[in-house]
């Protein structure tokens, strides 16, 4: 119903992709993506964490890192290459997390669209390999059937228009 | 544990379909002939039932007993690793996503401010009405 909502689907058996609109063009949601001092600010996954490290050298080739750190001390960091940059239409880059909870390297492609001064934000993640999407879903696969059963319609639906 | 036969591959493979997902949430809401199932969509029967062999091989749908029948149903155990890793994704960046809508909107009211004081300075200023 409302129109921000983020959809995720699995376009293959190896990419997840999430898709999102933004009241904004799609120059300056471009800018929120590669710009450190408007990354940090949102950038951030749960309540709770900071983002001390952001560098990001945006230029095919250049690298980007991220760290983020909780209340408790807690650090996570990330990192990867970019490999294709269309501003402000695309950007390719990889991503690899310290710890691998995501499985290894993945590929992620995002792409902007806009119309009407809206943006359309969406972000592909390519797993390098089966395993590593395997690994990947294993990794946090924690919750019991029942949670993920109750989710299932929502989801279902929402991917089914 | 998990049926014989299901790995996450099939389960994506299953889940990459949208008629296949469109099926799986007619099911979600109770068991459905193969009929019944076919209905809503502007597909034949055949394929309908092919669709469902697939489902069926991923460990995501099973067949009742019913002999005439054989309805269809959701089995939401091989779902649920999937859903699990979708929904850490969609959580994680439902947040992020919600911190960019304010960021954006800063930057779409600084924006505003700076074409709006360039447009004071080039407007020919007014010659008799003053406006306070």
């Amino acid at each position: 119903m409302t129109k921000t909502a983020l959809k995720v689907t699995t376009p293959t058996d190896r990419e997840l992709a999430m898709t999102r609109v933004f009241d904004a063009p799609r120059g300056m949601v471009f800018d929120t993506l590669t710009k450190p001092e408007l990354v940090k600010r949102w950038l951030l996954g749960p309540p709770g964490w900071t983002m001390p490290v952001c560098e990001i050298d945006l230029r095919v080739g250049g690298k980007y890192r991220y760290v983020w750190e909780n209340a408790d001390g807690r650090k996570m960091g990330m990192g990867g290459t970019f490999q294709e940059i269309v501003r402000p239409s695309r950007m390719v880059a990889t991503e690899s997390y310290d710890d691998h909870w995501t499985g290894g390297e993945t590929l992620v492609t995002t792409e902007l669209v806009e119309a009407r001064s809206k943006t359309t934000l969406t972000m592909t993640v390519r797993y390098a390999s089966r395993e590593a999407r395997d690994a990947a879903v294993k990794m946090g696969a924690t919750k019991g059937v029942e949670a993920s059963y109750d989710r299932l319609d929502d989801l279902l639906k929402e991917e089914t228009r | 544990m998990k049926p014989t036969g299901y790995t996450l591959d099939t389960t994506f493979a299953a889940l990459a379909d949208p008629t296949r997902r469109a099926i799986l949430a007619r099911l979600a809401s109770g068991e459905a002939s193969v009929a019944e199932l076919a209905k809503p969509f502007d597909v034949s029967q055949p394929a309908i039932s092919k669709h469902l062999k697939v489902l069926e091989r991923a460990g995501l749908i099973s067949r009742g007993r019913e002999a005439q029948r054989r309805p269809r149903r959701l089995e939401p155990r091989p779902l649920a690793d999937a859903t699990d890793w979708i929904e850490r994704y969609r959580k994680i960046w439902e947040w992020n996503y919600k911190r960019l809508d304010a960021v954006l909107q800063e930057l779409k009211a600084k924006q505003k401010k700076a074409v709006d004081a360039l447009l004071e300075d080039v407007k020919p200023k007014p010659r008799k009405r003053k406006l306070k």
